[in-house]
């Protein structure tokens, strides 16, 4: 296996949980919730996953536990959203802090403790081609889902009536309520799912790129994906593009390092960051085109009238 | 069975000083079912962790050091909640704000004088500001999102003190520990009464606490907040500048943190070290909730969040439970004060349902 095989594997890794996360996000946007609780349902999927897979001893169960996990987890903030109409982005914020929190917990009696790799699954034939083979199709499951997810997501949302009625809340609830959408129940669906591919997300950290469960283990990913959602404005193949370009910065450290360049450790670690602000100034500074791609309810409350 | 809302044709004031103390009740029950969960008597262990702290001085002591910068950070931060811009960069404002005041007795460690301590505090009052004017900028000149912008700032900030006190700053007598020298005696923050540790910093939190008070309260600077708070538009006819709006929250909830920054690093750690706060830039957000965005409210809260701080170390030692239970105890807190202040602006009706109501919106 050539040096840039091997990068570029490194970039697959580091970008599958980004563009993940980001499309759950993406989703829930889509139908005008900003769940800023990402991080949260992410770090809540990586301890529920590590947890489950060391009961158990299969990795399968455990991406179950994480996506599970986090669907169940983001309903506290939808119910708190959705049917209390609460501020979102304060209840993002607490949804954060409490899954830190409870992460901690779940994963204390872990620390330390070797995890089980999620093995890769060689696809008959399509692993053989040469370069191709070996970064595709012999990837983990996680792997194949994320990119399945993207094709999914991207025909539902543009080719099926119900992403049509998706993207009518989201840019106009009032509308889709008249004409007999149902709201509310559409963005509870979203949110889960949204929370369901945070988990899957976190899965993937504890399980494929640090097997072993370390505390605050998404180390602000969850931030970036709802920064990549920006990014992508709202659609499916840019957001893979996009989490694809952050993987490689943010695995571009490890390799700065490995080549001893003297470049102090701590400024490549906030290369992600210090891109993460560089990109979202890029993206918004045109303010027609952000108006034009933004959800027009993203972020607003909806109250049914009666 | 449903949940419906119906909206209140005024706000409730029976509800809104109701709400906090509600969400306080259901965070304890919460609490008790918790560590019922984790195998301990729920009653002594809510007890001793919120009952015990308040017993002995010493701990009181503890409880307004903690206190002192998540008031100082949670006033900040109410203004610019009200004005509608979401700064939850606090923690980075206030790392920002502890190495800038540090700048004077690391890097000039051999000048003494009596306007080392006033000039600290300036310097980081002036840092915590600076660094939230990169969002501000951000978000008045680029129309980027200061939520984010905000946010990524606090792992620079972390990161960057992690390197200084790993290299440029690190005390040449520490045996390779990652801290900066002690400081002289003249730059440390003095102690406020003679019974235990609190110190000064405390003072700061409850004046600026008070001022932002008068200020929210009594002046045109207040009105403005909140107009342009509640409705750009309006504030725009009033003739009130949303991007002035944005620099000033900014500035003055980043100042208040780098004050806290520096008080904390200067009055209780007396040096810097790769980590110099247990995330009071992310309590404060909570603080500043719970105390329904008031300046006097968040007095009462931030000792409340203090109290969470030192009864979680308190179980810690005596129930052997995970430091963890404090974040857990802070983010149900943040949940319940949210949803109980629905309660101010809606009545809640819980609906049975019958047949041909399932086609309504608000079904789940």
């Amino acid at each position: 296996m050539g040096i840039i095989e091997a990068i570029l594997l490194t970039v697959i890794t580091a970008a599958t949980p980004l563009v993940l996360a980001s499309m759950g996000e993406l989703v829930a946007e889509r139908t005008g919730v900003l769940n800023l609780g990402v991080e949260g349902m992410m770090v809540m999927g990586a301890a529920l996953a590590f947890a489950a897979t060391q009961v158990t001893g299969s990795p399968y169960i455990g991406i179950l536990a994480g996506i599970v996990g986090g669907a169940l987890f983001s309903l506290l903030f939808g119910f708190l959203t959705l049917t209390l109409v609460t501020n979102q982005v304060a209840t993002g914020l607490a949804l954060t802090i409490l899954g830190l929190g409870i992460s901690g917990q779940i994963g204390e009696p872990y620390l330390g403790v070797s995890g089980i790799k999620l093995q890769p699954i060689a696809i008959p034939l399509l692993a053989d081609i040469p370069f191709l083979g070996p970064l595709l199709f012999r990837q983990d499951l996680i792997f194949y889902l994320s990119i399945g997810l993207v094709v999914g997501v991207n025909w539902f949302l543009f080719k099926t009536r119900a992403g049509l009625k998706i993207r009518a809340i989201g840019d106009n609830h009032g509308s889709a309520h008249a004409l007999g959408i149902h709201v509310i129940r559409t963005r509870y669906l979203a949110v889960m799912f949204g929370g369901a591919c945070a988990g899957l997300a976190g899965a993937q950290l504890s399980l494929v790129y640090t097997p072993q469960w370390v505390e605050n283990m998404s180390a602000g990913r969850g931030w970036i994906a709802l920064a990549l959602v920006v990014f992508a404005s709202w659609r499916p193949w840019r957001l893979l593009a996009g989490g694809y370009l952050f993987g490689a910065v943010s695995i571009s450290q490890l390799h700065a390092q490995a080549l001893g360049l003297g470049i102090p450790s701590q400024f490549l670690s906030a290369l992600p960051y210090i891109a993460t602000i560089v990109v979202l100034i890029l993206i918004s500074h045109n303010r027609r085109m952000t108006l034009v791609n933004t959800p027009a309810c993203l972020g607003k409350p909806f109250v049914p009238d009666r | 069975m449903r949940i419906e809302l119906e909206k209140r044709a005024n706000p409730s004031t029976f509800f809104s000083v109701l709400s906090p103390f509600l969400a306080l009740g259901l965070t304890v029950l919460a609490g008790g079912i918790m560590f019922a969960l984790l195998g301990k008597d729920p009653i002594s262990a809510l007890y001793s962790f919120f009952v015990e702290p308040l017993l002995d001085v010493w701990s009181l002591h503890e409880i307004a050091i903690k206190a002192a910068p998540l008031i100082l950070i949670g006033v900040g931060l109410s203004v610019c909640y009200r004005s509608n811009n979401w700064n939850i960069g606090a923690e980075g404002q206030f790392i920002a704000g502890a190495i800038a005041g540090a700048i004077v007795p690391v890097v000039f460690h051999d000048w003494h004088s009596p306007l080392v301590l006033p000039l600290m505090l300036i310097f980081g009052m002036i840092g915590g500001a600076l660094y939230a004017a990169i969002p501000a900028f951000l978000k008045a000149h680029m129309n980027t999102n200061e939520i984010l912008t905000s946010l990524m700032l606090v792992y620079i900030a972390q990161l960057f003190l992690d390197w200084l006190v790993r290299g440029p700053w690190r005390s040449p007598d520490a045996y390779n520990f990652p801290v900066t020298r002690d400081f002289a005696p003249e730059a440390i923050l003095p102690e406020l009464v003679s019974s235990g540790r609190t110190n000064l910093g405390f003072a700061f939190a409850i004046i600026a606490a008070i001022a932002l008070w008068i200020m929210m309260r009594y002046t045109l600077k207040g009105f403005e907040i909140t107009v342009l708070g509640q409705s750009e538009r309006a504030g725009r006819f009033a003739g009130f500048s949303s991007k002035r709006m944005i620099w000033f929250s900014l500035l003055l909830s980043g100042a208040l943190a780098g004050l806290a920054g520096i008080s904390e690093v200067s009055g209780t750690i007396g040096k810097l070290q790769p980590v110099i706060s247990p995330g009071y830039g992310f309590t404060a957000i909570i603080v500043a909730f719970l105390g329904r965005l008031s300046p006097l409210g968040i007095i009462a809260a931030g000792l409340f969040l203090a109290l969470t701080y030192v009864g979680g170390e308190a179980v810690q030692l005596t129930l052997s439970v995970s430091d963890k239970v404090t974040r857990v105890f802070q983010g149900l807190l943040l949940f319940f004060v949210l949803s109980c202040d629905t309660l101010i602006q809606y009545k809640i009706r819980l609906v049975f349902s019958r047949f041909g109501q399932s086609s309504e919106g608000g079904a789940h």
